[in-house]
């Protein structure tokens, strides 16, 4: 009775095991990346400014990473688009505003001066002069 | 002044509890939209991905007549859940064209025949170039694209039963 019971148990626990860990089909394209996704350029200075482009742009699919840091096939696909346009002679500026061309800022860590984003480029400054403002009352009244 | 610096810091603590409690009831939309929405789409010429069916231009978007364009691939899974929506718009009478993502002949070939085939053109886009042209961020989405070539709607992710109306409307208006 308890040998039946624990091959039944086995046998759940395999089910279980089947049910449960087996991976979804990978859902990865059938293609291998471009030769530039992971491949730096021969130029040591094209590839310096290709990368920190990379570094300042944001990966459409993992959204917490940069292109360069991410494993995602999308990021692969954009360090290859970097790093052809760059070894063209593209400026990185040129590149980057390609990208927010056709998805908006949000592709870029570095993102510029406009109505919706001024508060990041304020928030600091007015921040600071709040510090200086209590700092200097308080500083007064303990001189007196 | 003593009674605005005592309530201060409630208020403070009252304006951040807000600020995260909002957050946590209406999450950030993380959905990445084209910005190629209302301006013409990226010139491209992309070879033909299976026999007997051309590859896809650009220029082929301005015969007057409005069509879909359909991001997707064989390796998608979410592509094989909209496909009979897909045909069901062909149906209708409304031209699809398609871009398949790193994919190849057979794979492409073998997807059309178990899900259907409901595309007029299928180009190839080996190195995801066309995709990022057009501001798309995965697979599949589609784009209605008017007679002059102009994208007027993005669909994100699988085209569903509830979709079908708004993509029928947006080519009723875009003809």
């Amino acid at each position: 009775m308890s040998g039946r019971l624990s091959l039944a148990l086995a046998a759940g626990a395999t089910v279980a095991t089947l049910l449960f860990c087996t991976a979804p089909a990978a859902a990865q394209p059938v293609t291998p990346p471009a030769h530039y996704a992971n491949v730096q350029l021969a130029d040591p200075a094209k590839e310096a400014s290709a990368k920190a482009l990379m570094e300042t742009l944001r990966c459409l699919v993992c959204q917490g990473q940069s292109i360069a840091d991410s494993d995602a096939d999308m990021a692969a696909d954009m360090r290859a688009l970097v790093r052809e346009r760059i070894a063209r002679g593209e400026t990185p500026a040129s590149v980057r505003d390609w990208l927010v061309s056709r998805y908006g800022d949000y592709v870029t860590y570095d993102p510029p001066l406009s109505g919706l984003t001024w508060p990041l480029w304020l928030a600091p400054i007015a921040l600071l002069a709040i510090g200086a403002w209590i700092a200097r009352s308080s500083f007064r009244r303990r001189t007196r | 002044m003593k009674r605005f610096a005592l309530w201060a810091p409630l208020a403070i603590f009252a304006l951040l509890f807000a600020v995260v409690a909002s957050g946590l009831f209406r999450p950030a939309d993380k959905v990445v939209r084209s910005a190629m929405v209302g301006k013409p789409l990226p010139d491209f010429a992309l070879p033909a991905m299976v026999p007997g069916k051309p590859g896809l231009t650009s220029a082929s978007f301005k015969g007057g007549q409005p069509r879909l364009l359909n991001v997707f691939a064989s390796w998608c899974v979410p592509c094989i859940a909209e496909a009979p929506h897909l045909m069901r718009l062909k149906t209708m009478g409304i031209p699809i064209d398609a871009i398949a993502i790193r994919d190849t002949t057979p794979a492409i070939a073998g997807f059309l025949r178990r899900n259907g085939d409901p595309y007029a053109r299928i180009g190839s886009d080996t190195a995801s170039r066309v995709q990022l042209a057009l501001g798309s961020s995965g697979v599949p989405e589609t784009f209605v694209v008017d007679g002059r070539g102009i994208v007027v709607k993005q669909i994100i992710g699988d085209i569903r039963e509830d979709n079908i109306g708004e993509i029928v409307q947006a080519v009723r208006e875009a003809r």
